[in-house]
């Protein structure tokens, strides 16, 4: 298992926004999660990646802890682990948060020279075959605010990617988007798919989930409703909530 | 006086005027950033003490700052404060520059969107180095036009060192105008603080140019 999340619980306040929630991920697995809004997706993802801590449950990559429950409390893993474990994942936002006065390069190029202390001329090939790879090997010396939604979206594709994770989250990489731009973003995330690259996907596009999608997540009130392969899920749902809120993305 | 000998006289007062402002922003820029460090501390006692101090300076005069800092060790502990004029200014204009500076800075620090935290923080950058490779860098661009504006102020706040009786450039106008009967002194004073102002400007405008690459 690359992922595995168990008996995840988070609140703000008094509003319980993940009950008990498990997820496992398996190497080359690319999983979709779906779900009305304010059902959960965008906090499961954002606790997976650590930028949020839960109040239970336990999360590891690898087999190894970052976070381990004890006496009905999380504990996490010393910042020197955590370090370690943030190697396996990688996460791409809405909103690209791409590095303003950083070119194209630069922002692809940056965390794995600092971070990661890789060789300069490596991560440069590394990079720049990527870039290539999102159709921008042309854009490489330009700055973010002079690319459209889509390329911004693509080099904090390729950003992620520069790093090697093991596995990448996408929380809504197409939402902010122009609709004529989604397809652009939405065609890379294919092919990783079909490079077997593993991914986590919160996405609204339901015809990109059945096609790219090993296995869908349906989610709502903060619970797991409904997960199975994309034509079970898609084609004939079991929980009246899943067919409600499917019924809403009827062509 | 011949009008070089007045030139040449208040020549010195010119560069004292020019010493006391490069070293109060020597002193007070990076002091501001710490300033604006531990205004945003974690710790509620340490940020309301700072934000307390900075309303102090604030809330006062520079002139009684001056008066309060050269002054104070005697009043306060008996030292003597021979020798202690120009630190006590300097330590005055820096301190209280550094309030403004550490304001400026928080206001730009906070305009930053927490998504780039966010975006440094899972690609696996420290919590210094978000600051000074991503932060910062995007700090500063946004504020340069204030900056600019304390910049401005100060080159003319730099005549309250008159109050201390130091002789900068300033001080020796009103001194050898009162000596001389002449009003000369006041306009070559008046002419040094506009082109340094106007230096002062157009080297900011530099730095603006220079970081307008992006947006
Ligand atoms: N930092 C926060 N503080 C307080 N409440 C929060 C916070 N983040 C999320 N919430 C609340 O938690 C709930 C779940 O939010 P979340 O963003 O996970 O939903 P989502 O499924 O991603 O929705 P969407 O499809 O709109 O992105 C919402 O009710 C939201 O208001
Ligand atoms: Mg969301």
């Amino acid at each position: 298992m690359i992922l595995e999340m168990n008996n995840i619980r988070k609140s703000f306040d008094s509003l319980e926004v993940l009950k008990d929630i498990s997820l496992s991920v398996d190497s080359g697995e690319v999983v979709s999660i779906i779900g009305p809004s304010g059902s959960g997706k965008s906090t499961l993802l954002r606790c997976a990646t650590l930028l949020e801590q839960v109040d239970g449950g336990e999360i590891r990559y690898l087999g190894r802890a970052a976070c381990t429950e004890e006496n009905g409390a999380p504990r996490y893993a010393s910042p020197s682990e955590l370090k370690e474990l943030r190697r396996a994942f990688g996460l791409v936002f809405q909103s690209f948060n791409l590095f303003p006065h950083y070119s194209v390069l630069k922002n692809v190029m940056e965390a794995p020279m600092l971070v990661q202390k890789r060789n300069k001329e490596e991560v440069r090939a590394t990079a720049m075959g990527l870039l290539e790879k999102m159709g921008l090997e042309s854009k490489c010396d330009a700055y973010p605010c002079q690319l459209s939604g889509g390329q911004q979206q693509r080099v904090a594709i390729a950003r992620a990617l520069c790093l090697k994770p093991e596995i990448l989250f996408f929380d809504e990489p197409t939402s902010a988007l122009d609709p004529e731009l989604t397809g652009e973003v939405l065609k890379v995330i294919k092919q990783l798919a079909e490079e077997n690259m593993t991914m986590v996907i919160v996405t609204h596009e339901m015809p990109f989930a059945r096609a790219v999608s090993d296995r869908v997540i349906f989610m709502d009130g903060g619970v797991i409703v409904e997960q199975g392969e994309p034509e079970e899920v898609f084609g004939n749902p079991r929980q009246e909530r899943t067919k409600q809120f499917l019924r809403n993305y009827e062509p | 006086m011949s009008f070089s000998t007045m030139l040449s006289t208040m020549a010195v007062g010119m560069l004292r005027t020019c010493a006391i402002f490069f070293l109060t922003l020597l002193g007070s820029l990076p002091l501001g950033l710490g300033i604006m460090l531990l205004r945003r501390s974690g710790n509620r006692f340490v940020s309301r003490l700072t934000q307390v101090f900075i309303a102090i300076i604030r809330g006062t005069p520079l002139m009684l700052q001056l008066l309060v800092w050269y002054f104070g060790p005697y009043y306060l502990f008996g030292v003597n404060i021979k020798g202690w004029r120009f630190p006590a200014i300097l330590v005055a204009f820096i301190v209280n520059y550094a309030a403004y500076f550490a304001e400026i800075y928080r206001g730009g620090v906070e305009s930053i969107s927490i998504g780039q935290y966010e975006a440094a923080q899972v690609l696996g950058y420290s919590r210094s180095q978000t600051f000074m490779k991503i932060i910062l860098p995007q700090v500063v661009k946004r504020i340069l036009p204030s900056i600019t504006n304390e910049f401005i102020t100060l080159v003319k706040d730099t005549s309250m060192a008159f109050t201390l009786a130091y002789q900068e450039i300033f001080s020796l106008a009103k001194q050898i105008s009162a000596s001389q009967t002449s009003f000369m002194p006041f306009v070559i004073a008046g002419v040094f603080y506009f082109i340094a102002n106007y230096a002062v400007a157009y080297a900011m405008e530099g730095c603006e140019k220079a970081l307008s690459y992006y947006n």
